[in-house]
């Protein structure tokens, strides 16, 4: 058993020099019966948007505190204690802002040990201890009121969540010891390891009350003083706290290691086995049946300090860094005070493709939106779409019947171009051919102001070459969403030589208005997320066409973690769209993308995975395989990996060195919210400087230093 | 047709009172988070009164700017989660202005308009200090309408010594002390502790609970009151030890009619007799009680012989010693102010007319030989308001005993 009072936590304490100490204030309550409760206000001095953060110095102040009010508690002074935290925010977590910087895993140790050293004294305080969850509560953050005898929640709680397996990490200050055995194994898991991986959900106070991590909820009004008195008659025995959650004898015998192995399983065919925090965490719950706290401390201290000296989780922080903050001021952005009014949106085409922007332009933006198509009937058909997309919002209750009405006001389906006239924004969504394109453009330049944005959402023209016919081609801006629309959070914005800053800044409000993040990148085929999308297929085709399994490409291609694998990702995009893909790249840079002849007979054929009645994949389809047969140099798996890493990060490097993107990071940006490559990539250029990929193909890394691991 | 309707007194409850200013308990907390949990915690008292049925909240405040602004009594209405069919609004007689909103529902409630509302009042004379805010039109002083005395309350009280020149400081300053001694000891005994909501307020050290007024002072003694400072004349009488304070709070109160309270099973803690309002010279704006009280009586058909109980607002002791000595009542009367007063507990204007009212209803409670009570207070630009309340424990065997 670990002896925390004999670590000496101040070289710790002393890196994190700069840290905003959340402070631990302590006020007396008087209780009914003459009794006393010592409230702990966590509080860092800051408004809400810079909450409460838990670095190694607030945590020695936090276990100073708990000490002192130990003592109290001894000489009689105080009957009860209470933590909770400033307006709207208990605590989000530890301090992650120096955690890439830690030099070795002893450092990632202490942080762990820290934690339980402070956080644990909360439970040996000497009498009942209380956490008043007042607001967002994150990681550490509920951490501290897991070592609390009784928790209350406010009702108003934005978000509570234990977010770190979604960062590489674990539930490491008693989280993922305390949680299974308060809330049962099954809730437990849930919190700890199912919602971070659904694009890390958090939950909301009555879910708190419902899974059990609170005894009661209380409204916002009075949520203080209701929680103190709700104390109060705790401990007058006025009040009775039954935890129907918690795990009795029956569950830790027959449903515990039943609920882990389902889990694991679950885990297993969707994330693969690569990524190492949700695995690291399984085995930590799975362990949490049996055995004391401080054991089960003991092994998060060691778990937590393997993983934050790992690649996965610096490349995970790295990640976040750029979801969270590089996202929302993105590189190359001009001015937004630039940016033109959007007033009524255009959109030139109504079918599926242009049915879903107007539907998203008009939900998000609230402006008229004109749709407009070659007949009628089509007109009609993407009108019908919209209002049939807003009738079932009605019907779910996400909007009200008001609130329907005016969307459905709002939208307008004409074959009367002339009614696009007051548009302020026109986005095409037409048949992928130029001259097509150029000739919609051209059509509603004359109807249009000269000042009106045109956007398109071209994934393989030229964005120039689309305005070259155009008097005005400096409001022609690209604009390229990744289906589904409504769900994937990306757009490249495309810049042209000639668009400009306007253009641009109006194109980049309306996709923030539209609440997607915008990369801008320069106007080259592909962009950036179908350019490295096309590397990966290609070699996958590559690799196929000599010869090789579509297994072992499949296999070949795991290590990297990716959300599907290629044959996998062939099916959801489609083989005629890969085909087509493969083959713009090709001819954009013939030496350097494979064009592959079996793809366009596999699409000619239709069908590359066989799967059953409910859509769930048996392996791949035995006139498929008939197709791509007849190669007769297949690669190893090692060997495919190894072209294919070689190849990304050749392609990585020529973009950045025709700036078709500001910087790595903006790759990396795109391929995690348009490809969904996983935070324990980093995206995509830490994978390839931690593997060697950038030093073969460039003798050199993307990023000074690695984002990687520490020395052990 | 509406019917007539008794009127009845259910409940009430304010918030402990706080020192106006940045030192003051209240700074951090706003004036409508104040009422807001004064109505939560009178609803929460109150279970039975059905929610969605109440007919108005009116909500008092001497400045209706900032946190005291945006119609009050709506707004409050709709913080403290009433449902959003119950309306409310803003209304304002200075310090009458809980007083005002309570007299206004009744007569709602009365002429059969209305069966279930919530009055009050919010003044939080940190964030407003007395007389922010205001324009006054010259036409006041250039027409010599008012003196300029009239806008400054202390100047007011001073006039009232000029007027009863036996209304001596000796005189009020002994009022003043007996104000603190009774509620030190009603604080003792935890009378005035029984209808105050607790609330939670943030401070530099962390969060806090108001439990108790903050400006209590047991320990005042003549000597210390009489070496005190005459901030509004030299060598005057009014001093910051025979006044109240500047302070922070909020009460509110739930009104029925008798029927309603009778449907929903509502406790009558007191029953209203009549209530008057009535005008004085601005300047002297502290003898209002007298000509509202007689108004009050007049209309209730009683006279001052039948009151068991008085609460009179302590703006300052001054001006309760001059309604004490028109009715010929001694100042140390045991029915005036019997647990203290604002010169102890404090006076956030708009908000002090509930309190008397809470206090007196727990009087009664205890008082079954007292029948009749009056709440009363003078009010700014020279008003004063007047409600006499009957007790509904009222037997004639125990005012016999007593």
């Amino acid at each position: 058993m670990t002896d925390y009072t004999k670590i000496d936590f101040t070289e710790l304490a002393g890196m994190f020099d700069d840290e905003v100490v959340t402070h631990s204030y302590v006020r007396d309550i008087p209780l009914s019966a003459g009794r006393t409760l010592a409230l702990v206000t966590l509080d860092n001095g800051r408004d809400h948007t810079r909450p409460n953060t838990l670095g190694p110095n607030t945590l020695l102040e936090y276990a100073a505190t708990l000490d002192r009010l130990a003592e109290r508690a001894a000489a009689g002074e105080i009957h009860a204690v209470a933590v909770t935290g400033k307006p709207f925010i208990l605590a989000a977590g530890a301090d992650l802002s120096k955690v890439s910087q830690l030099p070795n895993r002893e450092s990632g140790l202490r942080i762990a040990q820290l934690g339980h050293f402070a956080l644990g004294k909360l439970a040996t305080v000497g009498v009942p201890s209380f956490a008043f969850i007042n607001g967002l509560a994150l990681g550490g953050g509920v951490e501290i009121g897991l070592h609390a005898d009784y928790r209350t929640v406010d009702a108003s709680l934005p978000a509570l969540a234990l977010p770190e397996v979604f960062l590489g990490m674990i539930p490491g200050w008693g989280g993922a010891t305390l949680l299974p055995n308060l809330i049962g194994i099954e809730n437990a898991l849930k919190i700890v390891v199912e919602n971070p991986l659904k694009q890390n959900r958090t939950i909301k106070a009555p879910d708190v009350l419902e899974l059990g991590i609170a005894d009661v909820m209380f409204p916002s009004v009075n949520y203080l003083e209701d929680s103190i008195r709700w104390a109060d008659d705790v401990l007058s025995g006025r009040v009775k706290v039954k935890r129907p959650n918690e795990p009795g004898k029956v569950e830790r015998l027959v449903k515990w290691d039943a609920a882990i192995g389902i889990a694991k399983k679950m885990l297993q065919s969707r994330i693969g086995t690569v990524p190492k925090s949700p695995y690291a965490a399984l085995e930590l719950l799975k362990a949490a049946k049996s055995g004391t706290r401080e054991e089960g401390f003991a092994r998060e201290d060691e778990m937590l300090a393997d993983l934050v000296s790992g690649d996965q989780f610096h490349a995970s922080i790295y990640a976040f860094n750029l979801v969270q903050k590089r996202a929302k001021r993105p590189a190359g952005a001009p001015d937004k005070a630039l940016a033109k009014p959007v007033t009524k949106v255009g959109v030139l085409g109504a079918g599926y493709m242009a049915s879903q922007f107007a539907l998203l332009f008009l939900r998000r933006l609230q402006v008229p939106v004109i749709i407009t198509d070659l007949d009628q009937e089509r007109v009609d058909k993407g009108v019908a779409y919209i209002t049939g997309e807003i009738d079932t919002l009605l019907g779910k209750g996400r909007i009200s019947p008001d609130e329907a009405n005016r969307l459905k006001a709002l939208v307008h389906g004409t074959t009367d171009k002339s009614e696009f006239a007051d548009c302020d924004w026109v986005i095409e969504a037409v048949f992928e051919e130029l001259s097509i394109k150029q000739d919609v453009f051209a059509e509603i330049e004359k109807v249009v102001s000269p000042e009106a944005v045109l956007a398109t959402n071209t994934s393989s023209l030229s964005v120039e070459e689309i305005g070259a016919k155009l008097e005005h081609p400096e409001r022609v801006v690209g604009f390229h969403f990744f289906t589904p629309v409504a769900v994937m959070p990306l757009i490249e914005v495309v810049k042209t030589s000639k668009t400009d800053d306007a253009t641009l800044s109006t194109a980049m409000v309306t996709a923030a208005k539209l609440k997607k993040n915008a990369v801008i990148t320069a106007d080259t085929p592909g962009f950036v997320v179908n350019r490295l999308l096309a590397v990966l297929l290609g070699e996958a085709m590559r690799a196929v066409d000599e010869g090789t399994s579509f297994e072992t490409v499949d296999q070949a291609m795991a290590p990297l973690g990716l959300p599907m694998a290629p044959s996998a990702l062939l099916d959801l995009v489609g083989l005629k769209v890969g085909a087509h893909v493969l083959d713009t790249h090709h001819a954009a840079f013939p030496d350097r993308f494979y064009r592959s002849e079996n793809l366009h007979a596999l699409a000619d054929y239709g069908t590359l995975l066989e799967k059953d009645d409910k859509g769930k994949v048996k392996g791949f389809d035995k006139g498929a395989l008939k197709i791509v047969a007849g190669g007769t140099n297949p690669s190893t798996a090692e060997e495919i990996l190894t072209r294919l890493e070689d190849g990304l990060a050749r392609e990585t490097r020529l973009m950045l060195d025709d700036e078709v993107v500001a910087a790595a990071e903006d790759i990396d940006l795109c391929m995690i919210l348009g490809a969904g490559f996983p935070f324990q990539m980093g995206g995509l250029t830490p994978y390839l400087d931690r593997v060697g990929a950038s030093e073969r193909v460039f003798g050199d890394t993307f990023h000074h230093p690695p984002v990687k691991g520490v020395e052990s | 047709m509406a019917e007539r309707a008794d009127v009845v007194f259910v409940d009430g409850v304010r918030t402990p009172f706080g020192k106006a200013g940045e030192k003051g308990m209240y700074w951090n907390t706003r004036a409508d988070d104040l009422v807001v949990k004064a109505i939560v915690g009178l609803l929460e008292r109150n279970p039975n009164a059905p929610k969605d049925q109440i007919d108005d909240v009116a909500i008092a405040a001497t400045t209706q700017t900032g946190d005291q602004g945006l119609t009050i009594g709506r707004s409050a209405a709709i913080l403290a989660g009433l449902p959003k069919s119950v309306p409310g609004f803003a209304i304002d007689r200075m310090c009458a202005g809980a007083m005002t909103s309570v007299a206004m529902l009744a007569g709602s409630i009365g002429y059969g308009q209305y069966r279930l509302a919530i009055g009050g009042g919010v003044e939080h004379m940190g964030h407003h200090p007395m007389g922010s805010g205001v324009d006054p039109n010259p036409r006041f002083v250039a027409e010599k309408m008012v003196s300029e005395d009239a806008l400054v309350m202390g100047a007011t009280a001073e006039r009232i010594h000029d007027r009863f020149p036996h209304l001596t400081k000796e005189r009020a300053d002994r009022y003043a002390l007996g104000s603190q001694q009774r509620t030190a000891s009603a604080y003792e005994a935890g009378k005035i502790q029984q209808d105050l909501v607790p609330v939670a307020i943030r401070t530099t050290e962390g969060w806090g609970l108001a439990t108790r007024d903050e400006v209590m002072r047991p320990e005042t003694t003549l000597e210390g009151l009489a070496g005190l400072k005459t901030p509004f004349r030299p060598h005057g009488r009014v001093t910051a030890g025979n006044a109240s304070g500047l302070n922070d709070g909020a009460t509110a109160a739930l009104l029925a009619s008798g029927d309603a309270a009778k449907e929903y099973g509502l406790n009558v803690k007191m029953k209203l007799v009549s209530y008057a309002f009535a005008g004085v010279d601005p300047a002297i704006m502290g003898i209002g009680p007298v000509p509202a009280t007689e108004k009050a009586l007049r209309i209730a058909g009683l006279k001052m012989d039948d009151i068991g109980i008085l609460e009179v607002n302590e703006a300052f002791a001054v001006q309760v010693l001059s309604l004490l000595d028109h009715y010929g009542i001694d100042d140390d009367d045991p029915r005036v102010n019997p647990w203290g007063g604002a010169i102890a507990v404090g006076h956030p204007l708009a908000s002090s007319g509930v309190r008397l009212m809470n206090q007196l209803a727990s009087q009664f409670a205890e008082r079954p030989d007292v029948r009749y009570g009056i709440t009363t207070m003078c009010v700014g630009l020279g008003q004063g308001g007047t409600m006499i309340w009957e007790n509904p424990n009222y037997s004639r065997k125990a005012a016999k005993k007593a």
